[in-house]
């Protein structure tokens, strides 16, 4: 089987290309608050994109606004979000109509909510979740209840859960692990070719984590799906990832493979964020803290959002804002780049760290 | 060498330590907590020794459910053992006399998980960290509760403190909150803060340096602490020169020198816990090893397997006496471990 990573030629362009994309909620009748800042970048086929940041940085309103998720209050004023959909045509997932995005989403690119008992509707069964999923979505003359069992037990069984045990609990007879699996069998239930899921393993136990983070990798593998997810876990994105994407303040400011958002971060967010986690092997590695927050959303800095919390910043960083810059491009066309007035001036100086 | 005959009672840490350890402050001997549920009794916490020395950090780690929770709560003096015995300063916290509490009280301190469910919405954060100076009289007046409670808040780094003393918890962060729940456990001059997953609900550019706060508590104040943690990497840097205590099923199945058990973890649950981490390091997590367990799920805490209580997971089990015989927390030369599998190599 040939690696996504590695196989730039066969490769027919984007799934999914977001251009520009700016996500706003509305706070009273003339007043709204841009969370998501003219984020773009690619997504290929097979690919999986992490997105980093703290809480509060537009990585969940992103998540959501790609496939029009966002609460009522949430709108989508600028941008693309280019799909490439599975007859072979593209769509701007914006100007889709309230039919065609039903028949869009599940199908083509589902979501993995954060928080799996929050998803699921506690006084129906599991298999009633897959018997709505499938009635709602698919098109075609509905099928039968067994059909449809079926089908669902063997999604169970991907994820490694025992359907006969799974089907007919309720959400609340099931652990935490058992949930989020169950979840995820629900999102790939209509084969969808992209996958969005927020904060994965947040909140479960260590060994339950790595057993989901394992059977997705699997799972990507076996069914080629491509996969966006957000999560503030770094090591879960050293992981799973292809390419990171560090957001901050709601904008996308570096962007990269995994080898090289880890190993030569380019940004001094980024390389802080990485320094802020303590490793489990080997001997003791102080942590680097980064104190302060990101600034709200409605009152953001002059000049470069991440400036007051920077040890590198200069007076001109509090001026002028620095736009995502490519800074060195592979030759599988996979670029690396970052949002930083000083970040070529920092990794001569050694700085930030290659 | 381990000696299988005797399961010590109260087994205190080999002695390779750099200098004499000072006297433990909190002791919990052979601690059980069990809970009456519909399906039989659940024994939360099955025979569990600790001690807590001033000036040291020891990790409690282990996954949910594990117990954790409930031994610090009984370390705390907020759940009452159903048998075995919590001793503050040798003293049994069961037999002591109102006075003698009230001492305890103040001496152990418990930081909770949630800090958006541990403060009062509708107190200032001067009333919260002051309640206790007040409550005790450890102040004269108002104008010195005040002062006091500044100087706590700067302890945390919550600066300058005139900025937070009449604010409410909405309007600060979550990190803001767990430094007022902090600064509300110093003031009352503790000599143990037991903290219960404190920094987990934490983005991780917070947690370094509520941790750093924390370290400094112990390093200055000699502040002795017992840590609850899921997290390893936590665990590994609050707990360096200390200790970590690793829990399964409510007992506790390894514990030694942090070095030790998180470098070269003996236990093969410890070793599964450590192998799964996902490490910060794209290259180290395509080649780090895995332990596979023959199992993902958790044994039921009324309907513990015979044997080891980790046998239906362990990728070392053996029939025979994994299956039979619990294995007891006996002394090795560098830890106390639980497995009949690794303790007899």
């Amino acid at each position: 089987m040939t690696d996504p990573r590695t196989e730039p030629s066969a490769d027919p362009g984007p799934l999914l290309s977001v251009r520009g994309v700016d996500i706003a909620y509305r706070t009273g009748r003339r007043s709204r608050v841009t969370a998501v800042h003219g984020v773009s970048f690619d997504l290929h086929p097979g690919q999986s994109m992490a997105l980093v940041g703290e809480s509060g940085c537009g990585k969940t309103t992103l998540g959501l606004g790609l496939l029009r998720l966002l609460p009522r209050n949430g709108l989508v004023p600028a941008g693309e979000i280019l799909f490439r959909r599975k007859d072979g045509s593209t769509a701007d997932i914006r100007s889709l109509g309230a039919e065609e995005l039903r028949r869009f989403r599940w199908s083509e690119a589902a979501m993995v909510f954060q928080g799996a008992m929050n998803a699921f509707n506690p006084v129906l069964r599991i298999e009633d979740h897959f018997l709505d999923t499938f009635r709602a979505h698919e098109t075609g003359r509905p099928r039968r209840r067994a059909e449809i069992r079926e089908e669902s037990a063997h999604l169970l069984e991907m994820v490694r859960l025992d359907p006969a045990r799974v089907l007919d609990a309720h959400p609340h007879e099931l652990s935490g692990g058992m949930r989020q699996r169950a979840l995820i069998a629900l999102a790939l239930a209509l084969g969808p070719q992209l996958l969005i899921l927020d904060e994965p393993t947040t909140a479960l136990d260590l060994l339950t984590q790595r057993a989901i983070v394992e059977r997705l990798s699997e799972l990507r593998e076996e069914l080629r799906f491509s996969m966006v997810f957000i999560t503030h876990d770094l090591g879960l994105a050293a992981e799973l990832a292809d390419r990171v994407g560090t957001m901050y303040a709601g904008r996308l400011i570096e962007t990269g493979t995994t080898r090289d958002i880890f190993y030569r971060p380019r940004h001094p967010y980024t390389a802080a964020l990485i320094d802020s986690v303590p490793p489990v092997s080997g001997g003791l590695v102080v942590p680097e803290s980064l104190p302060g927050g990101p600034p709200g959303l409605a009152s953001l800095p002059p000049g470069c959002s991440f400036a007051p919390r920077c040890r590198h910043a200069r007076q001109v960083c509090g001026e002028r804002r620095p736009e995502l810059e490519v800074l060195h491009t592979r030759g599988d066309g996979l670029s690396h780049a970052a949002a930083c007035l000083r970040s070529r001036e920092l990794a001569a100086e050694g700085a930030t760290r290659d | 060498m381990i000696d299988r005959s005797a399961p010590a009672p109260a087994p205190a840490l080999p002695p390779d330590a750099p200098g004499p350890d000072p006297a433990p402050v909190l002791s919990l001997n052979g601690v059980h907590q069990v809970f009456p549920g519909a399906r039989g009794d659940v024994p939360a916490v099955a025979g569990v020794d600790l001690e807590i020395r001033p000036g040291t950090a020891l990790c409690l780690v282990g996954e949910s459910g594990c117990g954790k929770t409930t031994t610090a709560r009984m370390a705390a003096g907020l759940a009452e053992p159903t048998s075995g015995s919590v001793l503050f300063r040798g003293r049994d916290i069961a037999a002591m006399d109102r006075k003698e509490r009230s001492v305890f009280r103040r001496a152990v301190q418990y930081i909770h998980q949630d800090p958006y469910a541990s403060l009062n919405p509708v107190r200032t954060v001067y009333s919260t960290v002051s309640a206790g100076l007040r409550r005790h009289r450890m102040v004269a007046d108002g104008r010195e509760a005040r002062r006091v409670t500044a100087g706590l808040l700067e302890r945390v780094d919550l600066t300058p403190a005139g900025d937070f003393l009449d604010k409410y918890p909405h309007q600060m962060s979550g990190g803001q909150r767990q430094r007022v729940a902090i600064a509300r456990a110093l003031a009352m001059n503790p000599e143990v803060i037991i903290a219960d997953e404190s920094t987990s609900m934490l983005d991780v550019s917070i947690r370094v340096s509520l941790l750093n706060t924390l370290g400094r508590l112990r390093d200055e104040l000699g502040v002795g602490f017992l840590f609850i943690t899921h997290d390893l990497a936590v665990a590994k840097y609050f707990a360096w020169e200390g200790e970590i205590a690793v829990m399964y099923l409510g007992k506790v199945v390894e514990h030694g020198r942090t070095p030790r058990v998180v470098n070269d973890p003996a236990h093969p649950y410890t070793r599964a816990l450590v192998s799964a981490v996902c490490e910060p390091d794209p290259d180290l997590a395509r080649t780090k090893e895995r332990v596979r367990l023959r199992s993902a799920d958790i044994p039921d805490l009324t309907d513990l397997p015979p044997g080891c209580d980790f046998h239906p997971r362990c990728p070392l089990y053996a029939p025979g006496a994994c299956d039979t015989l619990r294995p007891p927390l006996v002394r090795g030369h560098d830890r106390l471990l639980a497995c009949h599998v690794v303790g007899r190599g």
